[in-house]
This record gives structure tokens, C-alpha cells and sequence, in this order.
């Protein structure tokens, strides 16, 4: 335990940018774990006679057109956009980081079959083809989901099968295969753990991304309906106002929205620069 | 020769685009036969239609039609509006392109300098600049940025005109000859249409750049930085060559090839940005129309657009390519 805390000691005091997005990030799970307590007003109670009022004492983010808190609606949505992109990226992660594996460590038609695979979904320009998935499956959370899994699963693919294909005759490898492995052990008991940082490195990157994806789809009117709280349904909700001069109503859920990517960009880059220097930019 | 085998390396992507495109038209949620006959159809109208429109036969004879329909260029036909699907999205790809094509010449010109200059000068306050521009430029996202600059400079400053659109209400559209109205109204000498135009494109166009222009610096910075250090310029430094001479010949020639590369990767989020960026300031582009299509439950747009999309972004990757070959002699001579 204390070798951990160190060892966390040391990454975060190495690059003070890196500490403030993991205390970023842990803000975040407290409003996404927590946050329908935290929150002042009830998320969905409507008050026509506060609609469309500033930030003030009682409301400090103000009201939207339905005299909603806005404050609460960020709180409460951080479990839904967090919980989304989550859930997607960990899809991403398991089923591409397996097929990448099993491509690169097998080599032939194994890795024929899923490099062509990948490459398609590589064809499509990503969010187009998040799109057109979601049009497809139907418009609900779950396909949101889904969709964004699926854009995502090529740079985890990728990434892996370079890593295995590069260790597949390393002496470890032959040395676990030697003493009756299966292959499915040396997969994910071998080579699993020595690509992991990388691909944490990339999970931290692909969160950012994935929250941008999400957030995009409901704003143009996929996914998650109205009126549940989300960040990209509430810029959107804001956008007919802007004109008007009402700036609260989109300002703040957008800016939590970039917050939110932002930190998991910093955390990315941060984690990188210790687990590969040579990347450092 | 060698354009055509480029071309050739083409064909598996557009081969798997379109079996993608194909299949989520099948994936359709519920019966499409009941879909199409509308709600108040008879079973046997509705049998009729599945017939009609082939949804009886088996998947491989399907999708024979369906290739036999894309050789004639038939997206199907759009139920909002009643006109194929084709012409709708051909008629919009031109506010698109103008659009995309605008917004990436503005970030290239503000990338690229800027990244060449923070490699030039590292630790200096332009080399924090060009990264906290390629942290924050990739954390925007593209729909907050457009509400944010109309805010600011349409609401607030009065510069921009109202985000409605190509033109305001008191020009018209000039006589199409490229679609693009900034060239087809030079083209017709009508300067006060152009200003209009221009004036409409500019915070759309800006909107993208940012989005596109944080990989550019981020890469233009990290790719010169990985020139200026090599020892063929360090060779051509101690030969006495100029300051100018070492950094935009030799180091920069080099360091274009993986912006060059990266470009893939922009397009592809610039094809998807442009959708959001449209729906902001109400650009009346084939993203809108995805958008209007998606609302109102009409899928064949929605299919025709994926597809149109992707293979844009198929053949900008090929011109990509032949673009690298280009600069890169080596890859000439490879081939």
C-alpha cells in the first residue's frame, strides 16, 4: 500500500498540471456519484414564474426556460455524460484491446480479418459514422453507446496488435508457452499486463473524446431526450437563446462539458509523458 | 502506373464502406415495409411494398440490388421532402465543401507558422502558446466554440451578422457556377454579394479552424522540433548555411510529411465537426439536411449522407497520399 501511495506521490508531484487534472477528475466522481444529493433544486422541477433568470444568489447559474435550476442539471447530468462515455470506452477497451491482442500475437487470417475490420470502421469519418449507427439502431442511450464504443475500438485495436506482434517472440513469451501455457493465458496473463500503461494512456485520451461524442449526438437530437439532464442536450437547449442575449443557459453546461474533456486530455498527456517520455510534446 | 495503383489500395475501403452502408440500412429499427406504407396500411399493402422493395429476398440478393441502385446513383428518395436523394445532397455539398475547405486553409496558415515558430524557440511564451492551443483546441467542443463567438461578436459586438445561413436576407444567391458563392459571386463581378458571403462564412469557418488547428500545431511543433534536432541539420548548421535557409528547407520540407499525414486524421473530424458547426449557425449544408432527415425519422437521407461522407473522406485520404508521394521524393522512388 505505501509502495502505491509513493509511487502516486511521485507521478503527481512530477508534473503539478497532472495533480490538478486528477483533482479535476475526482470532482467529477464525486458529482457523479453523489450529485443528485449535492444538487440545491430537484434537476427536472419546473417554475415558470423564475424561467429565463440570470445568475443569482438562489439560482447561481441561473434558470433556463422552464425556470429549471440550471446548477442542479449540471450536477445531476454528470453521472449520464460520465456513465456514457465510461461504459463506452471500457467496451473499447476490452473488445479491441482482445481482438488487437489475438492479432498481432496470432498473426495470418486472425489478423487479416480484424485489420480489415478495423480499417473499415477507419474509413468512415468517426462522428458520421456514430451517426449513422445510432440512426440505425434506434435512438436511445444505450445506442449512444454503443456507437461510441464502436469509433473508438480501432486506436485500441491498433495499438495493441502493434504491442503484441512486437513481444510475441520475446523470451518471456516462449518461456510461458513452454511451460504448457494456453494461448489464451499468455494473452491476457502475459501480454496484457505489460502493454497496460499504454493503453491507460490511451483510455484517459479516449474518455475525453468519447465525452465530446456523446455530448455532439445528443446536441444535434440523438440519444438521450429531453428532459433528462445532460450536458450536450442543455447547450443545445441554450443555443436558441444565445441570440437573445440569454448567455447563461448553454455557458455553464458547456463549460462544464470542456472542463470535463480537458481534464482527461491533461490526465492523458500527463500519464504518457511518465509512462513514455519519448512522447513528451 | 503509379496513381492507379494508389487507386487500387482504395478499393477494400470503399468495398467495406459500402457493405457498412448496406447493412445499417437493413439494420433499420421495426419493419421498414410497415415504415414505408405509412400507418394506416393494410397487411397486404404492406406485404406489397416488402416486395417491391425487395425486403423478401435473401440478404446477398439485396444487396445486389443495393449496388445495382448505387451504380445508378440512386439514394432513394427523401419523404420530407419528396426529391431523391442524390440531387438534395449534391445541390447542399457545395456549402459544405465551402465551408470545410475554408475553415481548413484558415487553420493551416495559423497552425503550421505557429508550430514552426515554437519549435524555433522553445521555452519562449509562443511555445506555451501553441501548447496550451493544442490542449484546449482539442477539449472545445465544436458546438460550445460557435455559440460562444456568436455571443461574443454577434450579440455582444454587433461585427458579425446573424448565424443564419450563407447569405442575410438582402443579397441573393448568385448564379451558380462552383456552388461556392464566394468564387461564383467574383465570377459574376457582384462585389456586395461576396462581402455578404464572406461575412456569413467567417465565425462558422473560425469555429472549425480552432477545432482543426490543435493536431496541426501540436504535430507541426513536435515534427520540426524532431528536424531541428537530427544531425542533417545540425550538418547543414556547422556548413554555415543560414538560419532561414536550415529551418524552412531543410528541416521544414521534413517536418511537412507528418502534418501531411495528421491531415487524415483533421478531415475526419472536420467531416464530423461540420455537422454540429452547421446545425449552430443554421449553414444549409448536407450536414443540416442529415440533421433535419434524422429528426423527422427519414432514413434513406440519413444512409445517402454516410455514405456520401465516407467516401469523401475515402477519396480525401487518396489525395492525401498522392499528395505525400508528391513532396516526399523518397516515396516516389519507392514506387
Amino acid at each position: 500500500m505505501t509502495e502505491a501511495l509513493r509511487h502516486a506521490r511521485y507521478v503527481l508531484g512530477e508534473n503539478p498540471v497532472t495533480a490538478f487534472a486528477f483533482v479535476l477528475f475526482s470532482l467529477l466522481v464525486l458529482c457523479a456519484v453523489v450529485g443528485p444529493s449535492l444538487a440545491p433544486y430537484d434537476p427536472l422541477a419546473s417554475d415558470t414564474a423564475r424561467a429565463l433568470t440570470g445568475p443569482s444568489a438562489a439560482h447561481w447559474f441561473g434558470t433556463d426556460q422552464l425556470g429549471r435550476d440550471i446548477l442542479s442539471r449540471i450536477v445531476v447530468a454528470t453521472r449520464l455524460d460520465l456513465g456514457i462515455a465510461v461504459t463506452a470506452v471500457a467496451l473499447a477497451f476490452g473488445i479491441g484491446t482482445v481482438a488487437g491482442l489475438s492479432a498481432g500475437y496470432f498473426g495470418g487470417w486472425t489478423d487479416r480479418i480484424i485489420g480489415r475490420v478495423v480499417d473499415t470502421i477507419m474509413a468512415f469519418p468517426l462522428f458520421v459514422l456514430a451517426m449513422g449507427i445510432v440512426a440505425a439502431l434506434g435512438n436511445t442511450v444505450a445506442n449512444i453507446i454503443y456507437a461510441t464504443a464502436i469509433i473508438n475500438l480501432p486506436i485500441y485495436a491498433r495499438l495493441a496488435r502493434t504491442e503484441a506482434n512486437v513481444r510475441r517472440e520475446a523470451g518471456f513469451i516462449e518461456a510461458a508457452r513452454l511451460c504448457g501455457n494456453s494461448e489464451a493465458r499468455i494473452l491476457l496473463a502475459q501480454l496484457l499486463p505489460n502493454i497496460m500503461p499504454l493503453m491507460m494512456v490511451q483510455v484517459s485520451l479516449t474518455l475525453g473524446y468519447a465525452i465530446l461524442n456523446a455530448a455532439g449526438l445528443s446536441f444535434i437530437g440523438l440519444g438521450v431526450r429531453p428532459p433528462t439532464a445532460e450536458w450536450g442536450i442543455m447547450v443545445a437547449e441554450g443555443a436558441s437563446f444565445i441570440v437573445s442575449g440569454e448567455w447563461w443557459i448553454a455557458l455553464f453546461p458547456g463549460l462544464f462539458l470542456m472542463a470535463a474533456v480537458f481534464c482527461f486530455n491533461l490526465m492523458g498527456d500527463g500519464l504518457r509523458d511518465i509512462v513514455d517520455p519519448r512522447q513528451r510534446t | 502506373m503509379i496513381p492507379l495503383r494508389r487507386l487500387a489500395t482504395a478499393l477494400p475501403s470503399i468495398a467495406g464502406v459500402i457493405i457498412v452502408t448496406f447493412l445499417l440500412t437493413r439494420a433499420l429499427p421495426g419493419d421498414p415495409a410497415a415504415y414505408f406504407a405509412g400507418p394506416v396500411a393494410t397487411q397486404q399493402a404492406i406485404e406489397e411494398i416488402r416486395h417491391l422493395m425487395g425486403f423478401d429476398r435473401s440478404l446477398p440478393v439485396q444487396f445486389v440490388d443495393y449496388l445495382r441502385q448505387l451504380a445508378h446513383g440512386d439514394l432513394g428518395t427523401s419523404l420530407s421532402t419528396g426529391q431523391p436523394v442524390l440531387s438534395e445532397i449534391l445541390t447542399r455539398l457545395p456549402a459544405s465543401a465551402e465551408l470545410t475547405l475554408s475553415a481548413l486553409l484558415l487553420s493551416v496558415a495559423i497552425a503550421v507558422p505557429l508550430g514552426i515558430v515554437a519549435s524555433v524557440r522553445p521555452g519562449t511564451w509562443i511555445d506555451h502558446l501553441c501548447r496550451i492551443v493544442a490542449t484546449a483546441g482539442v477539449s472545445l467542443p465544436v458546438f460550445f466554440t460557435g455559440l460562444l463567438l456568436v455571443y461574443l461578436l454577434y450579440y455582444l459586438a454587433g461585427w458579425a451578422p446573424a448565424p443564419l445561413g450563407r447569405l442575410d436576407v438582402f443579397n441573393s444567391a448568385p448564379t451558380r457556377w462552383t456552388g461556392f458563392y464566394l468564387i461564383d459571386s467574383l465570377l459574376a463581378g457582384d462585389f456586395a454579394t461576396f462581402r455578404a458571403a464572406f461575412a456569413q462564412l467567417i465565425l462558422p469557418a473560425v469555429t472549425m479552424a480552432i477545432f482543426a488547428l490543435a493536431p496541426l500545431a501540436r504535430i507541426t511543433r513536435a515534427a520540426m522540433l524532431a528536424a531541428l534536432s537530427s544531425d542533417f541539420v545540425r550538418t547543414a548548421r556547422a556548413s554555415g548555411l543560414s538560419r532561414r535557409r536550415v529551418v524552412y528547407v531543410y528541416a521544414f520540407r521534413n517536418a511537412v510529411l507528418p502534418v501531411i499525414t495528421t491531415l487524415g486524421m483533421v478531415f475526419s473530424f472536420m467531416l464530423g465537426a461540420n455537422v454540429l458547426v452547421e446545425k449552430v449557425f443554421a449553414w444549409p449544408g448536407i450536414g443540416s439536411f442529415a440533421i433535419e432527415a434524422l429528426i423527422a425519422s427519414d432514413y434513406a437521407p440519413v444512409q445517402g449522407f454516410v455514405l456520401t461522407m465516407a467516401l469523401l473522406y475515402v477519396l480525401l485520404n487518396l489525395t492525401i497520399d498522392m499528395v505525400y508521394g508528391f513532396v516526399d521524393p523518397r516515396v516516389r522512388l519507392a514506387a
